[in-house]
Order: C-alpha cells, then sequence, then structure tokens
C-alpha cells in the first residue's frame, strides 16, 4: 500500500487534459469560436476566440488552437512574465494586465496559436476552460466530435500538432482536392 | 445602439472618395437593417427618379448590408441590393457569405457602393483601413482562381500587417465572374466558389461599377447587445433546436431533384413542360456516392450543416466543384434542360459558379430556348448548333456564349423575358407565353400547379421579388407562410433555413439583440408593411426598358395555366377565374387599392408620405 501511494499521487498531479483535433470532421460551422468568446469575453468575437477555425479554401477547416507542449516555449519566452501554467491541466494561463503585446510568445509558438486581438488589450491563449473546454462540447452536441478531449499525462507527441494554420491548411487541401486543383 | 455598429461605408468609386455615414436608430426601428434598410436608403436616394436610373448605369447604387441579426443569431448571410436590371424594381437577395459579418467586426453595417470606377477594381475593407484598389489582374477570373490568387495575396498581407499579432483568419471575399463583368442581367454576385446572390441579377451591377471583388477582414469584437444574458440562453436553446433538423444536415436540400418532382409534381422538366417524373437516376444518394467529398459544411455559426461539396475526380468532367449541388440547381440545371446525371448536373452548376451565372435564371434561359428549338422557332442556324433536351455540352456551350456574351448569347444575356421580347418582335410570333418568369425574375423551381408544394396559386404572381421561390406570397397576406415573413428574415439579415425557433422566438432574440421590444403583429402591420409597401412602389415605377402594369403582371405566367400533363395529378392547373380573385383578395389584405397601388392612406399610416409622389407617377403612367 505504501508503495503505491507515491504513484497515485504523481498520477493526480499529472492527468491533464488535451484537446485532439480531427480536421476532416470540422464543418466549419464555428460554434466553438462563438462559445469560446462568449465564455471569455461575453461576446461573440470571432478572432478572440481561443479556437480559430481557418477556411482557405472552402470546405477546407482547420481548427486551430493551444497543444500544451511539454516545454512550454511562449511561457518561457514571455518577457514580463504573463504567461503561466495551470498546473490543474496544463493549459497557458494568461494574466491580462501584465501583457504588453508585445508578440514574443506568437514567435516563439511552433503553432503560430497566441492571438492580440485588435482593442483587446492582451494576447488570448485556450486555457482549457479550467479543464472541461466548452468548445469540445458543443462540438460534440453539434454532432461533429471534431474536438475531443483526450486525458493521461504529457505526451511529447502533442506538440507535433502545433503547427502553422496555412500550411496545415494547404495539406488538408492537398489531400481533399488533389494537387491539381492546388495548381 | 445595440447590435448595429451605427455606421455605413459610403464608397464613390468615379470620385474615389470613401466616407462614413452614420445610421440613425429611428431609421433602424422602422426598416430594421439588410432588405428593409437598403429598400429605405434606395428609395430616399433614387426615388424621385427611379423610372431613369439604368440599372446597369452608373447612378445606380449597390447595398452590402447586414442586419442586426447577423452574426449573432445563427447562420450567416449577407445582404445585397440595388435596383434590380431584372426586375427594374428592388430584389433583397442574400448570399451565405461572412461579409456581413467581417464588416460588422471591422465596424460597419454595411456599404453604399456608388458611381464607377474608370477601370477594374476591388474593394479592401480590414478593420479601419478602406481601399479602393485595382484589379485589373483579376478581370476575366473565376472563383477558383480569385482564390489562388486575390485571397490568398490579401490574406498574406493582412497577415504580415498583423506579423506581430498572431496570424489572422482569411478575410471573407464576394466577387463576379465573367458574366457579371460583361453585365449579363442574369449574372451573380458569388462567394466560396458555389454561393451565390442570384435573383436580382447584381453581378451585373457590380460589374458595371468595374467593381471585381469586395474583401474584408474585421478583428472586433461584435457589436455589444441589449441584453447580453438572453441572448446567450436564446442562443443555446436555438442551437439545440436546430442540432435535431436532420434532413437538412444529411442532403441539405439535394433530396428535391427526385422528390420534388416525384412526390409533389411541382419540379421543372424541360422548361416546365412537364413537373412530375420518376427519374431514379437524379436521386441523392447518386450524388452522394458519386460526388461529394465534404458531406456537412457549414457557414459561420450554422448548426444545420446544409452544404455538401461535390468535386468530381474521375471522367470527363474531372474537376469540377460546386455544392451538392441543391435543389434548385438540380432542377434547372438538370431536370429543365432534361438531364438526370449528376456528374452532368454537378458540372454545370460548376460552370455556372465559375462564370458567376445566376443557376435558377440561366437554366430557365436555357429551357426558354430548348424549347423553342424544340418547336422549331429558334433553329440551328439561330443558335449555332443543336440544342437537344439532355444534351449538357450544348448547355454548357450556351452558358460560354451567355457568359461572354458572343453570338446568341449576346441576346440571352438579358434574361428570358427580355429574350422573349426581343424574340417575338424579330420573329414575329408570341413566344412570351413559354417565358416562365414573374415580373422578369424566373420562377424558382417550385410549381404551382400541383397544389402540393408550398408554393401556391398566386406565391408568385403578387410577390415583390417576382418568381423569387424564397419571397412568397400566402394568404393571407400578414400571415406566417406570407411574403412579410421573408422580408423579415432578409432585413434581420439571417439565414431562411435556420429558422426552425419560429418567427416569434427569432424576433424575440432581435429585441434581445438590439433592445427594441418590437412585437409580431408590429412586424405585420408596421415595418413588414412598410418594406414591402416600398418595395412595391420601386417595383411598379421600373424603367427606363420595363414597366409593370399590375392589371396584367400580377399573374402566373401562362405555362401555369396549362394542365398537367402526367403524374398523379395529372390535368391539374389552377383557373384564371380563382388567381383573379385571389390577387384581388390579396390586394384587399395587404393594403393595395383595386388595380393594384398602395393606398394613399396606407402609406401615410406607414409614415411613408413622401412615397406618394411616386405613387402619382405610376398612376399617370398606368393612367388611372
Amino acid at each position: 500500500m505504501s508503495e503505491n501511494e507515491p504513484q497515485n499521487i504523481q498520477h493526480e498531479i499529472f492527468e491533464r487534459v488535451w484537446i485532439l483535433i480531427t480536421p476532416d470532421k470540422c464543418s466549419g460551422c464555428r460554434l466553438c469560436e462563438i462559445t469560446c468568446s462568449l465564455e471569455h469575453e461575453g461576446i461573440i468575437w470571432p478572432e478572440a476566440s481561443r479556437i480559430r477555425v481557418f477556411e482557405l479554401l472552402p470546405g477546407v477547416d482547420v481548427p486551430h488552437t493551444c497543444v500544451q507542449c511539454p516545454d512550454y516555449p511562449c511561457v518561457n519566452t514571455c518577457p514580463v512574465n504573463a504567461l503561466s501554467v495551470d498546473e490543474k491541466t496544463g493549459a497557458v494561463l494568461v494574466e491580462e494586465e501584465k501583457c504588453t503585446e508585445c508578440g514574443a510568445c506568437i514567435t516563439a509558438c511552433p503553432g503560430k496559436v497566441p492571438r492580440i486581438p485588435t482593442d483587446k488589450g492582451s494576447v488570448v491563449i485556450c486555457d482549457l476552460c479550467g479543464g472541461e473546454p466548452k468548445c469540445v462540447e458543443i462540438c460534440h452536441e453539434a454532432g461533429h466530435d471534431a474536438l475531443k478531449l483526450v486525458k493521461g499525462n504529457y505526451r511529447s507527441v502533442f506538440k507535433t500538432f502545433a503547427k502553422d494554420p496555412i500550411e496545415k491548411s494547404f495539406e488538408i487541401a492537398r489531400k481533399m482536392y488533389g494537387e491539381e486543383f492546388l495548381r | 445602439m445595440d447590435g448595429y455598429t451605427g455606421k455605413l461605408l459610403d464608397i464613390n468609386l468615379t470620385k474615389e472618395k470613401i466616407k462614413e455615414i452614420e445610421l440613425d436608430e429611428e431609421i433602424l426601428k422602422k426598416f430594421y437593417g439588410g432588405r428593409g434598410l437598403g429598400t429605405y436608403l434606395l428609395w430616399k436616394e433614387l426615388g424621385e427618379r427611379w423610372e431613369t436610373v439604368e440599372p446597369l448605369g452608373e447612378e445606380n447604387l449597390l447595398l452590402i448590408l447586414s442586419g442586426p441579426l447577423t452574426g449573432y443569431y445563427p447562420g450567416m448571410k449577407t445582404a445585397v441590393i440595388s435596383k434590380s436590371p431584372e426586375s427594374n424594381g428592388v430584389v433583397g437577395s442574400v448570399l451565405s457569405s461572412e461579409v456581413a459579418l467581417e464588416l460588422k467586426t471591422s465596424g460597419y453595417d454595411g456599404v453604399i457602393i456608388q458611381g464607377k470606377a474608370k477601370s477594374p477594381v476591388y474593394l479592401l475593407v480590414h478593420n479601419d483601413t478602406v481601399e479602393i484598389r485595382d484589379a485589373g489582374k483579376y478581370w476575366g477570373m473565376g472563383g477558383t482562381e480569385l482564390y489562388k490568387t486575390l485571397l490568398k495575396e490579401v490574406h498574406e498581407e493582412i497577415k504580415k500587417k498583423e506579423m506581430l499579432k498572431g496570424i489572422p483568419k482569411e478575410p471573407a471575399m464576394m466577387y463576379i465572374g465573367r458574366a457579371g463583368e460583361n453585365k449579363v442581367r442574369i449574372a451573380t454576385i458569388m462567394t466560396k466558389l458555389m454561393h451565390a446572390a442570384g435573383y436580382g441579377g447584381y453581378g451585373a451591377v457590380m460589374g458595371s461599377k468595374n467593381l471585381k471583388a469586395i474583401l474584408v477582414k474585421g478583428s472586433k469584437a461584435l457589436p455589444e447587445v441589449y441584453d447580453k444574458e438572453k441572448v446567450k440562453m436564446l442562443l443555446r436553446e436555438f442551437w439545440r433546436k436546430s442540432f435535431s433538423s436532420t434532413t437538412f444536415r444529411e442532403w441539405g436540400t439535394g433530396a428535391g431533384g427526385y422528390s420534388v418532382g416525384h412526390d409533389r409534381s411541382s419540379e421543372p422538366i424541360r422548361n416546365w413542360q412537364e413537373e412530375y417524373h420518376d427519374n431514379k437516376e437524379i436521386s441523392v444518394a447518386n450524388f452522394e456516392n458519386r460526388a461529394w467529398i465534404k458531406k456537412y459544411w457549414a457557414d459561420y455559426g450554422c448548426p444545420i450543416n446544409c452544404m455538401k461539396i461535390s468535386y468530381l475526380r474521375y471522367g470527363p468532367y474531372k474537376g469540377a466543384i460546386t455544392d451538392a449541388p441543391d435543389y434548385e440547381l438540380q432542377a434547372y440545371l438538370g431536370t429543365n434542360l432534361g438531364i438526370f446525371e449528376p456528374e452532368k448536373i454537378v458540372y454545370l452548376s460548376y460552370l455556372v459558379d465559375e462564370l458567376g451565372l445566376d443557376g435558377i435564371n440561366a437554366g430557365n434561359t436555357l429551357g426558354f430556348v430548348a424549347e423553342l428549338y424544340q418547336r422549331g422557332i429558334l433553329t440551328k442556324d439561330d443558335i449555332g448548333f443543336e440544342l437537344k433536351w439532355g444534351d449538357e455540352k450544348a448547355f454548357a456551350k450556351l452558358l460560354h456564349l451567355i457568359a461572354n456574351k458572343e453570338g446568341i448569347g449576346e441576346i440571352l444575356a438579358d434574361g428570358t423575358y427580355r429574350v422573349a421580347l426581343k424574340i417575338s418582335k424579330t420573329n414575329g410570333i408570341d413566344v412570351t407565353k413559354y417565358a416562365v418568369h414573374v415580373k422578369g425574375i424566373g420562377i424558382g423551381a417550385h410549381g404551382v400547379r400541383s397544389d402540393l408544394d408550398y408554393t401556391k396559386d398566386i406565391s408568385y404572381a403578387v410577390s415583390v421579388q417576382g418568381g423569387d421561390h424564397t419571397s412568397t406570397v400566402a394568404l393571407p397576406a400578414r400571415s406566417y407562410e406570407g411574403e412579410m415573413v421573408n422580408a423579415f428574415y432578409d432585413s434581420a439579415v439571417i439565414c431562411s433555413f435556420v429558422t426552425q425557433p419560429g418567427f416569434e422566438n427569432i424576433l424575440e432574440f432581435g429585441n434581445a439583440v438590439t433592445g427594441f421590444n418590437i412585437k409580431p403583429e408590429q412586424w405585420f402591420n408596421e415595418i413588414g408593411m412598410r418594406v414591402i409597401h416600398l418595395q412595391r412602389i420601386l417595383l411598379l415605377l421600373g424603367g427606363p426598358d420595363v414597366y409593370w402594369d399590375p392589371r396584367k403582371d400580377d399573374d402566373n405566367p401562362s405555362r401555369f395555366y396549362e394542365p398537367l400533363p402526367n403524374g398523379p395529378v395529372k390535368g391539374k392547373a389552377p383557373s384564371k377565374d380563382d388567381i383573379k380573385a385571389k390577387v384581388k383578395q390579396y390586394y384587399k389584405e395587404i393594403g393595395y387599392d383595386e388595380n393594384g397601388l398602395p393606398k394613399e392612406e396606407v402609406l401615410e399610416e406607414l409614415g411613408l408620405k413622401d412615397a406618394k409622389r411616386e405613387l402619382q407617377r405610376i398612376k399617370k403612367r398606368l393612367n388611372l
């Protein structure tokens, strides 16, 4: 019993959540964006949503949000310590008052995820809604499940999902329409 | 002001001047937005000289408008309004474009476009930055090319500009194809390759202004709403209601190609010579299995997902991309031309999208010409080739000729009604009886003869938008089935496919957004009436090339009096007397006099006193 104890504690500390995105299932309805901005800003604000769906070509819908890299380059690069890690969920938290909108976190992010919307006054990054992401809930309710909640320990593979949305769009478009169409 | 930004952009392309206009809250309460507000603005600016305003001339205005519900209410529409080159009145046309949303998040409720640019231009709105830019290198392009060039370049540019602010989403774009550039009256304004504002012919208006495209990117929040909690609560409730709308989710309107013909006997077949068929080749299962590459596609905020994308990977029409096609284009570019194979219909639908033609009105014109060919009124020599029912290659050739105004396309570019007048004159036989239109607008693909569809007897005959199947009339005139509700959707600027919550609940949502406290009866007795009466006046003013006389034009096309030739309701057709009686009844209920003109006292009650001067001019022209 005493041998198992530390393991259990460790398990509790490191059980984190992660949003798995399957773009093929995304219809582009943006209910995630609406839900997120209503939740965080109290108003509909597509560019301030912590998850944004890009549609560079009709039908090529690419949801884009934070993947919580295990090494948190954004948090580490922030010159004013406005970013921190939520110990419970692993999400990046933004202290809006401290943020100077310098953009260092955006440059550091391998997926170019953080966004500074006009008139907002700070950067916005997904906070996983404290462990129960509202975008995932509405995507499920809407019948798409393009967003799914994955629970478990950190895995380095998560970071590989962090990608420039334009690059990602191109890859999905090529799969959907083929090389010829994109020429 | 809640729900509105309170500002419009006023862009004069002749003078290359851009300014902002403040919107008066009283006017918004009276006309709401979209179609209502647009009709008011057109009347205010052009009403006194409406008959002389050439729809494709420099003095016409093109309005791109949002409504108070745009962006808040589920689903996405942008309203396009102008003096129509088809009906010469005002047609409120909507398309599923995020332009209205991006305008609102840029700080504008809409754009007024005046004048005409010296050479091709496009308009860019990026938050507070508004620019008229050279579009020389994009002229001639269709949607697929514009996406790969113009949209990509502008997105790159905005991305660079916002480099330290993260990657902005793509701008919304609406544009015209070659048909619009060449001022073809049945040209559309397009968005997202396959969405169109068809009715009205506003692609031609955009082309007449040398305006190739409008790109908009906003990154601000939508305007504050009056009652945040209520909006949030209703939104969730409405979403839940809409999620269960499974027919649209699974098939969009794509099941109609078979079922409207088979179940309702109201599908146009060979220029409406028939309306019943049992051809399973055109079934939605075939479209799904053979053409759809994306089954659930939605516009911004839409819980329904009625859009599907067709893309042909193999066969002679490889590379064709379009939507389902929806029922309207399955019918108008399919059955109406005697074509039942999915791939051929996908191809023709792709073609009208790329050329920027209205699939409904172009399909209506093609069917009309093919019937004249069938009857030997037009020959191979007139057309340049044989035009047999079912020959998609010949119809494709005609579409190219129309969009480019070449050969017989030069004449056909004016749309069915005007073509019928011209051919009747040159050939010396009356062919207007084969033209299936009301007031210059080709009738949507829902017939009235069978009485089994939502469209019936006078649905089109007295509509202020003529043959538009999305703005149809019913008795009682001020009912939920009637045109006043369509005017509401087009003025709130929402999608009529996301109206499951019902008119009253949507209006309540609107009140929570705007704080206006409009009651349903107020819409039916005041605001909706105001919009319809003003549209009616501008329609009856008409001109300069076409005028309407309600005594003969408030009627169905002749074809709709011919008994249905086959199917379960073979022989059915409305009687002339019945239609006449219903038209009179409608006049009475809506507030028109016995000749179909808005009554002076009604105009006064609606606060449209100044419209009496227009009424006098209509009376004078009609000798009343």
